[in-house]
């Protein structure tokens, strides 16, 4: 039971990663780069590995993230809606 | 049947690597080859019916391998370091240059 | 390179990878039934679960921060190095004459009022996280990021705060030396670098396992600090009118 959740998982991160390369918009890509790190630390708890979830949920979820969304403000075209 | 899911998504970052022309869409990639690379080298330590590494109580049993999570454990680390000096780099193009497209940087001349 | 040779370079490649993955003469076994006998961390594993002797070598109850901070101590003293070097790449990169930038969109009143108290939950978690790093999992390093992060959100719900603070920099700076002294004494007294020269306790106990907790409480302050530092960088840049 726990391998087929696995296998799934592993299914659904590929699927996100092809469609953040191929996205039109740059914001899109780097929603979806957030939800492939959210899949990859319940696939290191299924392989028990409790060390890496933790440091891969606090990192790759948050603070990769942000470092993307303050690089995309910098752009003058995108930021002028009221 | 794990395993070749974790080099597939290896080669789905290195395809972005090879394909794309922007250059916040190369950072990402470089993101997804680095996170298929740590998958893929925690699945070669997991054994069947065994337990994750950490004593409780006294009780001694199979463990999971160790060693290839101390790794794991500092490769992340050192991606977020790599992101963010990449990503200061690719600020400073957008204030030089004033867009993020490669073909536009380059100029006019093709080879 | 166009699209179509980059797609067939790599799907040949990885067809080429998938058929000889498990060939019969290399010693790569199939998902899951590797077996611990014939590989070097069955010694790490045993020696710190074995019966038979009469002190375990290390005493921390997780086994990776056995590893990480004795076995291999000397990979994480690179890793925090690498570490420093990529925070002074980006202090040098982000210019270090510019103001902090001013957003358009001022912080709102849920984000201003909602961080004074999670960011006191937030702290206490991540140095929790750390001091307890040989007997649950963890260690140093997720819970120097969760400080960083803990200062992120200072950053981010508050106009005027100070963008570079004096204090991170004397800290990253004590406990990176601090690492070196503690090393250079185990040197001395044993006769390699990061010798466990303190007595190990029993296994569970929170003052155990010799050095190790002194090294991930020291390892966890210099990465939030570092963490801080970079994150407060990206807020530099030209001023907005």
């Amino acid at each position: 039971m726990i391998e087929i959740i696995g296998v799934i998982t592993g299914v659904l991160i590929i699927i996100f990663g092809i469609l953040a390369v191929e996205s039109k918009k740059l914001i899109n890509a780097v929603v979806y780069l957030s939800l492939m790190s959210l899949l990859s630390v319940l696939t290191f708890i299924i392989m028990k590995a409790p060390d890496v979830a933790i440091t891969e949920a606090v990192i790759g979820s948050g603070l990769v993230t942000f470092l993307f969304i303050i690089t995309l403000m910098q752009d003058k075209k995108a930021g002028d809606k009221k | 049947m794990s395993q070749y899911l974790y080099i597939a998504l290896m080669f789905v970052g290195i395809y972005g690597l090879l394909s794309q022309k922007n250059i916040l869409k190369m950072i990402i990639s470089l993101n997804i080859m680095e996170l298929g690379l740590n998958l893929f080298i925690i699945s070669t330590g997991y054994i069947n019916d065994a337990k994750a590494p950490i004593i409780l109580f006294g009780n001694e049993g199979n463990y999971v391998d160790p060693l290839p999570q101390a790794i794991v454990l500092t490769a992340i680390v050192i991606g977020l370091g790599v992101t963010a000096v990449a990503l200061m780099l690719a600020r400073n193009i957008y204030k030089t240059y004033g867009t993020y497209e490669i073909d536009e940087i380059r100029g006019e001349n093709d080879d | 390179m166009k699209k179509l040779i980059a797609i067939l370079l790599t799907v040949v490649v990885v067809l080429f990878v998938f058929a000889n993955l498990y060939s019969d003469d290399s010693d790569f076994k199939v998902f899951g039934e590797k077996l611990l006998e014939q590989t070097v961390s069955e010694e790490f594993v045993n020696k710190t679960v074995d019966l038979q002797r009469d002190q375990p070598e290390t005493g921390s109850a997780n086994i990776v921060t056995s590893i990480v901070v004795n076995y291999r101590s000397f990979d994480t003293m690179g890793e925090v190095t690498v570490l420093f070097i990529s925070a002074l790449g980006v202090a040098l990169l982000g210019g270090v004459l510019n103001k902090k930038v001013a957003f358009r969109h001022k912080p709102g009143f849920i984000i201003n009022q909602g961080m004074k108290i999670i960011v006191g939950i937030i702290l206490i978690t991540g140095i929790y996280i750390f001091v307890h790093g040989h007997l649950t999992p963890g260690g140093g390093f997720p819970g120097g990021a969760m400080i960083g992060s803990a200062f992120l959100l200072m950053y981010l719900s508050n106009d005027k705060f100070r963008s570079r603070i004096t204090a991170f920099k004397i800290l990253e700076g004590l406990a990176g030396s601090l690492i070196m002294i503690i090393g250079l004494v185990g040197l001395s007294t044993g006769g390699y670098f990061l010798y466990n020269f303190l007595p190990n306790g029993e296994i569970g106990q929170i003052l155990s396992a010799g050095i190790i907790p002194i090294l991930y409480v020291l390892i966890g302050l210099k990465v939030g600090s570092e963490v801080s530092n970079i994150l407060g960088d990206f807020f530099i840049g030209e001023v907005e009118q």
